[in-house]
């Protein structure tokens, strides 16, 4: 037990402590805040140049009124469109529009014209779209001599307020379906990423142990056992640190480029002239409406769920990889045949997480979740979406035999493979190997 | 006492017997030399001995007791590859294997510092390993078998890849630990480092043991009854009944005296025909010449049978 806990303690602080680990913890959160600076700089870009457009309203529909925008300014003019169109290189204007007179006033269509040597651009069409719809459905409202109420009563909107039969007191809201949906997604993602990036990490030290001969002085004082899961334990809990770190850093450096530029997703939509407005207290509606379901996900069960999860699917495959690496040389190509039956399994249930997260109760879903080779990643993902407590405590039942399981198999890998050099390895040796005695 | 015994160890490899039978005994603070030709199963044995492996069947006791995982921290085993991790610093890495090996990290740093002092290299405790030469990465290798203060002393090809002033070194040093009462077993194909240092040995070819016993007493067992003599004068005639005439340069000559007569004879002879002689010296196998013989000679004898 001591002897285990000096290898956990080597394994984790050697990788803590190298500069490529601390860089990539640090600077994955900045990537993240860089990411966000820069995307919104690209949908907030405006031209720097103030451009001045000027109005020909034949038909008085703007009524002389218009709001300017940032760089962006009106001018009503009462000459005739011939004689400005003549003259508009001289006056420098960005453009001339065009409003004709309202024919019919029954018409939904009304074409406005747009004059300029310039392309009309994707930011500078929908603002002046927007504003000439505006102004004419006010027209209208008014040559028509309709009332502005009624036409709000018009102005539907259709909710759906889902109700669980089952569980009166804990009402499901009606965003809960997307909340977890995404939830459900994240988490998968973020164990698929775990299983893969620290079980290859296990594997690459193994096979560096092997190659630089190592391993024969360390089993010499250590069982190999003991130094197989030394690492599995060290390396698990570098990633852990990782994860933890990065959850804490990420939102941290999100709400610090949220202050010091001023950035809020509302504003990042607003930017975007193909979404729809919304309106703020709408919006904030909405947020508080997130957070309560967020807030009514059962956390208390799913966090130390994703926990059992993320070691029940870790140990399993760190195991695998290390038993894979033991029994290779240090050409990892040659090895590809060896990973490759791991990762198939792995890039399935990622496959099958993102179909699950669709539709959580489905015979897939189900299944899938109780297979110990899916479900690390696959029920974390249906766990948002309150599975059955039978099947939740069958999968972790599951789950936890089959990594011990695995383990115990891997071991028996490891401790001929290590000391077995210059050999070619198939699957078949793998399983010869298991039954070789001590 | 014997510090180390093996009883009749048997050990397999899928259908390739590794160690067939084998036994022996490592009197305690003897340098005992365990020698075979490559793939011979001297690793398999030692991995046996250090606890890497187990045996199939037999028994191995230190000192009195069958060997059991307690033992590890008794006996310090360097491979014939070695290996560290490059990454790591110096003393940290010697810090790590000693505590592996039992010592407590206030042990642990006591011993290491004195043997830094032993040869001199206090600065590089905070040194990388990859930033050590060859050489040097031999040294710690050394200290890290050693540190722990083992009963018994597993040493495979030590001196492999070493330059001859790190040899005498490590040499001096084995000397020193012999001295101090210290069991070691070196491990080697390389026979003239076995007969300077060893008292020792067993023969192993094909997992088998074939010659066991003192280094002295074998050479004796194998001696040809073959003499130097350095002499001037006229040689006379010598009879074959009395000696035979191997090799004669007019200064130097070799003769295998023949079974019923004596080196006291033959001298009585040669000093009455009025020769003078120079010296002379008894010629004994060196272990290499025996240890070829003896490796062909079983090798043909699997191959007749």
């Amino acid at each position: 037990m001591n002897k285990l806990w000096l290898i956990i303690q080597r394994e984790y602080l050697t990788r803590v402590r190298r500069r490529s680990f601390i860089l990539a913890t640090l600077l994955t959160p900045l990537a993240f805040g860089l990411f966000f600076v820069v995307v919104y700089f690209i949908f907030s870009y405006e031209g720097n140049d103030a451009r001045q457009i000027v109005i020909v309203d034949e038909g008085n529909i703007l009524n002389r009124s218009i709001s300017d925008d940032k760089n962006l300014y009106f001018k009503f003019v009462d000459t005739d469109l011939q004689v400005l169109l003549d003259n508009f290189e001289e006056m420098h204007y960005e453009g001339v529009v065009y409003l004709p007179k309202v024919h019919d006033v029954m018409d939904p269509n009304f074409t406005i014209h747009y004059y300029s040597n310039n392309k009309l651009t994707l930011d500078l069409e929908p603002r002046i779209r927007e504003r000439v719809r505006k102004s004419l459905y006010q027209y209208k409202v008014d040559q028509l001599q309709l009332d502005p109420k009624a036409l709000k009563a018009l102005d539907i909107k259709v909710d759906i307020d889902p109700h669980s039969i089952k569980e009166t007191e804990n009402e499901t809201g009606k965003l809960a379906g997307q909340i977890a949906t995404i939830f459900g997604f994240m988490m998968g993602i973020v164990m698929y990423f775990t299983v893969f990036i620290y079980g290859m990490m296990v594997m690459r030290s193994v096979m560096e142990e092997k190659t630089s001969r190592i391993v024969e002085v360390m089993i010499s004082s250590v069982r190999p056992f003991q130094l197989m899961m030394g690492k599995i334990i060290g390396v698990g809990a570098v990633g852990l640190t990782q994860v933890a770190i990065w959850a804490i850093l990420i939102p941290l450096i999100l709400i610090i480029v949220n202050l010091a530029f001023g950035i809020d997703p509302q504003q990042l939509e607003a930017a975007n002239p193909t979404a729809t407005q919304m309106d703020p207290a709408e919006a904030e509606a909405m947020f508080v409406q997130v957070m309560a379901e967020i807030n009514r996900l059962n956390w208390w069960a799913m966090l130390p769920l994703f926990l059992l999860y993320f070691l029940g699917g870790y140990f399993m495959y760190a195991s695998m990889f290390a038993a894979v690496g033991s029994a290779m040389g240090d050409d990892l190509g040659e090895g590809q045949a060896l990973t490759l039956p791991i990762t198939i399994p792995v890039l399935l249930a990622f496959y099958i997480m993102i179909a699950v997260v669709e539709s959580p109760n489905s015979s897939l879903g189900v299944w899938s979740s109780l297979f110990p080779l899916f479900s690390p990643i696959v029920m974390p993902a249906r766990l948002a979406f309150d599975p059955p407590v039978w099947q939740v405590v069958l999968s972790i039942t599951f789950l936890l035999a089959t990594s011990i399981f695995f383990v115990w198999l891997s071991g028996r890998i490891y401790r001929v493979g290590i000391l077995m050099y210059g050999k070619k390895v198939s699957m078949r040796e793998l399983g010869k190997w298991l039954f070789y005695r001590g | 006492m014997n510090i180390l015994t093996l009883e009749d160890v048997v050990k397999q490899y899928d259908k390739h017997t590794a160690v067939d039978h084998v036994s022996f005994a490592v009197p305690e603070g003897s340098i005992f030399g365990l020698l075979g030709p490559n793939g011979a199963g001297k690793t398999s044995l030692i991995r046996i001995i250090t606890t890497i492996t187990r045996a199939d069947s037999g028994k191995v006791f230190l000192g009195n007791e069958p060997l059991n995982s307690n033992h590890p921290s008794q006996i310090g085993y360097m491979p014939e590859e070695r290996g560290l991790y490059k990454k790591m610093k110096v003393g940290d890495h010697l810090m790590y294997l000693a505590q592996l090996k039992g010592l407590r990290k206030k042990e642990a740093k006591a011993a290491i510092e004195v043997w830094f002092e032993k040869f001199d290299i206090q600065d590089w405790w905070n040194k990388k390993v990859q930033e050590l030469s060859k050489g040097m990465q031999q040294k710690i290798q050394f200290i890290s078998t050693v540190v722990h203060g083992p009963r018994l002393l597993i040493l495979d090809e030590p001196f492999s890849g070493l330059d001859p002033i790190n040899t005498n070194i490590i040499k001096d040093e084995i000397d020193l630990m012999h001295q101090q009462g210290i069991s070691i077993i070196f491990s080697t194909h390389r026979m003239e480092q076995v007969e300077e240092i060893c008292e020792n040995i067993v023969l192993i070819n094909k997992g088998r043991n074939i010659l066991e016993g003192g280094v002295k007493a074998i050479k004796n067992q194998f001696k040809e009854n073959l003499f130097e003599i350095a002499y001037v004068g006229q040689l006379p005639e010598i009879n074959s009944s009395q000696a035979t005439i191997v090799q004669n340069n007019g200064r130097e000559l070799v003769v295998r005296i023949a079974e019923g007569s004596s080196s006291d004879a033959l001298l009585r002879f040669l000093l009455d025909r009025g020769i003078h002689i120079r010296s002379f010296r008894e010629i004994l196998p060196s272990l290499n010449e025996i240890f070829i013989r003896q490796v062909e000679e079983k090798n043909q004898q699997t191959l007749v049978v």
